[in-house]
């Protein structure tokens, strides 16, 4: 096996990480307190979404990984979100 | 640093954990799917349902994941540039965090229980539908979060003491990269939670 490149992440880019999930948490509950209704859960829903993808790319590293990892993650989640769409979509016109 | 003579991968040993993390993956997405279906039937209940739940708690706690989270990634890189000692100090951090989700859990679910907001209790099978299905899952969701919540703490509680020991070093640190990426999941699971259940009003 030849020997692994590793990256090694600073500790700066993991705290601007956390200040960026932080600054997206309070967005999240500031959404709520204005009271759009249908239009809140939507938002609250892509910020999740965006505070997920910033753990799965820096936290959890995927960002430095071989390919075959982001291939991997994207090819899941895809299937993941088909299911959710499709099976939520045929509930609806039942 | 060339490991063709020990029998290892680490790569594999990754690969393996994400595996295991996209099962754990579908296995709550199934949760959430019944949680949009049942919202999506009982509207009004779930949010006056959702009225109930502290919406302050919820906020500590996914802010002491965060921050869990953060000092769990930041161990391993402590762990690659040889200070070990920061490396369990930044751990032990993580598992203050785990705890103080606990507590925090522990008061929560004791002040619904107080109010005989349960699963099954006398109160629960009189109301109504909506209200039923809403506090089953928020009980089952959080319940099996917490789970997760508290296996990744145990794994990261070994990691802690295998670097106390040395085993785990620069040379050799997987299992502090798994058990973060365990944590992160239980992290990830939480930041999709926490809107769901507490801000739907």
């Amino acid at each position: 096996m030849i020997a692994e490149e590793k990256h090694i992440t600073g500790y700066s880019v993991y705290v601007w990480v956390l200040i960026f999930l932080m600054s997206m948490t309070c967005l999240t509950i500031t959404v709520t307190w204005l009271h759009l209704s249908a239009l809140t859960v939507l938002i609250a829903m892509i910020i999740a979404v965006i505070k997920g993808a910033s753990v799965i790319t820096w936290f959890m590293h995927l960002k430095f990984e071989s390919s075959l990892f982001k291939v991997l993650v994207v090819v899941v989640l895809t299937v993941y979100a088909l299911v959710i769409g499709l099976t939520f979509f045929d509930y609806l016109y039942r | 640093m060339d490991h063709t003579l020990e029998e290892r991968d680490d790569v594999a040993a990754r690969l393996g954990m994400w595996v295991f993390i996209f099962t754990e993956i579908l296995l709550f997405g199934g949760l959430f799917l019944v949680y949009a279906v049942m919202r999506f039937r009982y509207s009004e209940d779930f949010h006056h349902a959702a009225l109930q739940l502290n919406t302050l708690i919820g906020a500590i706690n996914t802010i002491v994941l965060l921050i869990s989270s953060m000092t769990v990634a930041m161990s391993i890189t402590a762990v690659q540039k040889k200070n070990n000692r920061l490396a369990m100090v930044l751990l032990l951090i993580t598992l203050v965090c785990a705890g103080i989700f606990l507590v925090n859990k522990y008061f929560e679910w004791g002040h619904k229980i107080h109010l005989h907001l349960y699963p099954g209790s006398d109160l629960m099978i009189t109301l109504k539908h909506g209200y039923i299905l809403f506090f089953s899952l928020y009980f089952f969701m959080t319940g099996l979060h917490l789970l997760h919540l508290v296996i990744g703490a145990v794994i990261l509680t070994i990691a802690l003491i295998k670097l106390k020991m040395g085993i785990i070093n620069d040379e050799h640190y997987v299992l502090l990269e798994n058990g973060g990426l365990y944590w992160h999941l239980v992290d990830l699971i939480w930041i999709f939670l926490f809107p769901l259940l507490y801000l739907i009003t």
